[in-house]
């Protein structure tokens, strides 16, 4: 019996990471209806929209390659996989031991990567377009993202997720301006990476100003379901990890089932708070200039090396 | 204990003053350059505060009042009615592009890390660490000066690096005397004047604020 735990703990948290990616874009979605005043379709919409696109038929171009038919299988598992990965509710999931922190930013990329050549597959205009601009943001996005990550690792001294949420909980608490900066950095590459604006807008349709939607353009049916749940999953998973990095506080240790009820709670008001903090974002701001995003990321690049900087410099 | 958290607050202090710096460099527009000086010299004031409570300094106090009065409200007030009655555009106009100055930036502080570590080691003072965001200050204020086109950025650059001066010589000795103290913040007051009218006289002359103007004053050869 003893045996089966692990794979129980790990099989119940990538449950968690399948359900809850809706759920969060759900409540982002009920509190920005109210933000703007207009009535919201329930926080269980995305669900019912994702069952919807399961049961419709695939419509494929004449001369879709096996990339364009492979390219959601792939975006959809290796975002699983990092949430596999993740300490969400509990340190102590086997499959943690698997990657490091710089390995999940690879998962991320390797999912993007598929993504953005299955948007030029077809030959579209429109998913060109996409690709070369989600391109774009993530040549500027990862760098300061693994420096902003590295950070992190160089104040906990070491790159595993685990290590470092046991790190940040059981080390003294200190004031740390290196942090401060990476969280700063992270929070931008959040907004950045997960296309939220003002980088990219997740609802428009218009052709010009569209990044994510302009490479899945062509999608539909189960295809188009899978890419959608996988976005709205990866979203939860940079929640998951800023979390684990800058707020570990709430995260059972490994083994302690009674502390993992009181670790369902804290991520439940974790969830509250982060789907708060991006309307709060979100609403007042409008979508930048593709020309200005090098500018954002570059920003966030500074944070994330301020942040290292002054971890040598004054810590 | 107190010592160390007032090490800590110091250390925050001074990593917000390198994040004005590089604020300073990134901003475009000279009513927010403003601002962020009048911030950073807001966090001198305080971090100077911090450094004369947990030394046991008191002209340290008197020099952060100084501080808090000239940099934060003075100046700021002096430059904005400057750009008010200059009728200065509201863009900032660089040499080199921002993102570039930026990465310059963070090429300096590394290099003003690596300067001042051989002094880091010998120095037991609590401050010894913010030596290098100290002189980081002070040569991000230099590449302000050198990368803006216009006089009044310029100006704010130049303060900018006094300021960086002003919390190298906290951090690396707990503060000048009391007089040179003073006799500074005078001249940097006397300066601030000098400069307004030396504006309206560069403007008279070239009907702009524009540098590269004077460069006519060379004979031609």
């Amino acid at each position: 019996m003893k045996t089966f735990i692990p794979a129980i703990i790990e099989g119940l948290q990538v449950f968690i990471v399948l359900l809850a990616g809706p759920l969060l874009v759900g409540w982002v979605r009920v509190l920005k209806c109210w933000a703007q005043g207009r009535a919201s379709a329930g926080v269980f919409q995305p669900y019912r929209d994702l069952s919807k696109l399961f049961v419709k038929d695939v419509v494929l171009a004449h001369n879709a390659s096996w990339i364009f038919r492979s390219a959601p299988y792939v975006f959809f598992g290796s975002t699983l996989m990092a949430g596999a990965v993740i300490p969400i509710v509990t340190t102590g999931v086997p499959l943690s031991a698997t990657a490091d922190i710089i390995a999940l930013v690879a998962l991320f990329a390797l999912g993007r990567f598929f993504i953005a050549l299955a948007g030029m597959d077809i030959g579209t205009a429109f998913g060109g377009m996409g690709s070369s601009r989600e391109m774009m943001v993530a040549s500027l996005a990862e760098p300061a993202l693994l420096m902003s990550v590295f950070t992190v690792s160089l104040v906990a001294g070491s790159t595993s997720l685990t290590h470092i949420v046991e790190a940040v909980t059981s080390g003294i608490v200190m004031l740390r301006p290196s942090l401060a900066f990476a969280l700063l950095a992270f929070a931008l590459i959040i907004i950045a990476e997960t296309g939220r604006i003002p980088i990219d807008n997740p609802a428009t349709h218009l052709e010009l100003t569209m990044i994510h939607e302009a490479m899945i353009l062509e999608y539909s049916g189960r295809h188009l379901a899978l890419i959608e749940w996988a976005g709205m999953m990866k979203l939860f998973l940079y929640f998951a990890l800023c979390t684990a990095l800058f707020f570990p506080w709430g995260i059972a240790g490994a083994g302690s089932f009674t502390m993992a009820a009181w670790a369902l709670g804290a991520l439940a008001l974790k969830l509250v708070v982060f789907g708060f903090l991006i309307v709060l974002v979100e609403t007042p701001l409008a979508k930048m200039r593709i020309f200005r995003v090098p500018e954002f990321l570059g920003m966030a690049f500074l944070f994330a090396t301020l942040g290292m900087l002054s971890f040598f410099i004054l810590e | 204990m107190t010592m160390n958290l007032a090490a800590q607050i110091n250390g925050v202090l001074a990593a917000l003053i390198l994040l004005t710096s590089f604020g300073l460099l990134a901003s475009r527009r000279v009513y927010g350059l403003l601002h962020i000086f009048a911030w950073q010299g807001f966090f001198l004031s305080v971090s100077t505060a911090v450094v004369g409570y947990s030394a046991g300094l008191h002209h340290l106090y008197i020099s952060a009042v100084l501080t808090l009065a000239l940099k934060v409200f003075a100046l700021p007030y002096i430059l904005y009615v400057l750009i008010h009655k200059l009728k200065i555009r509201k863009e900032v106009e660089e040499m080199v592009n921002i993102p570039t100055t930026l990465l310059i930036g963070i090429a300096l502080v590394i290099f003003s890390y690596h300067l001042t570590a051989p002094v880091r080691e010998l120095s037991t003072l609590m401050t010894r660490s913010t030596l290098a965001v100290a002189l980081a200050t002070v040569m991000l204020g230099l590449l302000m000066m050198i990368t803006r086109k216009k006089a009044i950025t310029q100006i704010i650059g130049f303060l900018a690096l006094e300021n960086g001066l002003f919390f190298a010589a906290t951090s690396a000795t707990y503060g000048m005397p009391l007089v040179v103290e003073l006799g500074v913040a005078l001249d940097i007051l006397i300066a601030a004047f000098i400069f307004g009218i030396f504006f309206f006289q560069i403007r008279t002359s070239f009907d702009s604020l524009d540098l590269k103007e004077m460069e006519k004053l060379k004979e031609e050869d």
